[in-house]
């Protein structure tokens, strides 16, 4: 997943943890520790598709305008990313048995996360970030 | 709920109620499923209730959860199945769900929910600390419902082959 893609999923469940007011793109840049500039680029992608909103002025900011219980993480990351066509083979007609087999495998792997990105809401992810961590699953990125 | 309570309410408004399935609930099932899947499947649920609504009802859970208002459009708003299973694959005794359905009549009021709660709690009382079910990858429908309940890929994964594949492998050999 390309950074865009993060960001964006970040700012939506801020913005939908946060229904009663405007969240501004440096509370969120400050939070998620990643730079406002990056941040505005994203969230102007993300008012494109009508997923926030804007108001300027003091006070202002951003909120959800989406509905969060049908957008899912596929969703946000086919606006910053392509999502349609992930696994490829470079030419069929002369591709041996093993670039297939690696084919085959691929496509299962992208199936998979498609199909994970495609059932996880933002209602989702915020009822997620509510419950306790039980077993984190802590990683090195 | 408990395998003494009758029914319980299941829905915060008090719109549904959950019970365990009744003989005469068969009927309604078949045609919610048959509405579903598109598929007449009355031998398959026949065999079902018997051996999961009539026996061992301490670990065998079928529940259906009904509209609480008399003459109600959909009397069956939805069911739910599963069983205690043991060892399976090496693993430890878990909750399965293998039967998941709600009427699209009926859908955004909770039913789906009530259920899955009610189920939790019964796997709860026979002891199961896990629950789990399988969904087919592309029906993004139950994938978002058992997500939205807290529900992750496990420590398994679901294997297949076309037999014929095999078959002819062997003869290759």
């Amino acid at each position: 997943m390309q950074k865009s893609s993060r960001l964006a999923i970040y700012a939506l469940v801020e913005l939908a943890a946060n229904p009663d007011r405007q969240v501004s793109v440096s509370e969120i840049g400050e939070k998620y520790r990643v730079s406002a500039h990056h941040l505005a680029k994203v969230m102007h992608t993300l008012g494109r598709a009508g997923l926030v909103r804007s108001i300027r002025g003091v006070g202002g900011g951003y909120s959800f305008s989406g509905n969060a219980k049908r957008t899912t993480l596929l969703d946000v990351i086919g606006l910053f990313e392509n999502t349609s066509g992930d696994c490829k083979l470079a030419d069929p007609n002369v591709a041996t048995p093993v670039e297939w087999v690696l084919f085959d495998v691929m496509c299962e792997i992208d199936d998979i996360a498609k199909a994970t990105f495609g059932a996880i809401t933002i209602s989702t992810m915020l009822k997620q970030t509510r419950r306790p961590r039980k077993s984190a699953r802590l990683r090195t990125a | 709920m408990n395998d003494t309570d009758n029914a319980t309410d299941g829905s915060p408004a008090g719109k549904f109620r959950i019970r365990r399935a009744s003989a005469a609930d068969l009927d309604n099932v078949v045609a919610l499923d048959g509405r579903i899947t598109g598929h007449d499947k009355s031998d398959y649920w026949r065999d079902i209730f018997d051996r999961y609504a009539t026996r061992r009802l301490d670990r065998r859970f079928f529940l259906i959860a009904e509209a609480s208002e008399a003459g109600a459009e959909f009397p069956l708003m939805g069911f739910i199945v599963g069983e205690v299973r043991v060892w399976e694959f090496g693993s430890e005794p878990c909750g399965w769900i293998f039967a998941f359905s709600v009427e699209p009549g009926t859908r955004q009021q909770g039913v789906g929910e009530g259920m899955f709660k009610a189920i939790s709690g019964l796997f709860r009382d026979a002891g199961m600390r896990t629950m789990r079910t399988m969904v087919e990858r592309s029906n993004r429908l139950p994938m978002a419902f058992f997500r939205s309940e807290g529900m992750v890929a496990g420590p398994y994964i679901q294997l297949e082959v076309e037999i014929e594949d095999t078959l002819d492998e062997v003869a290759g050999e």
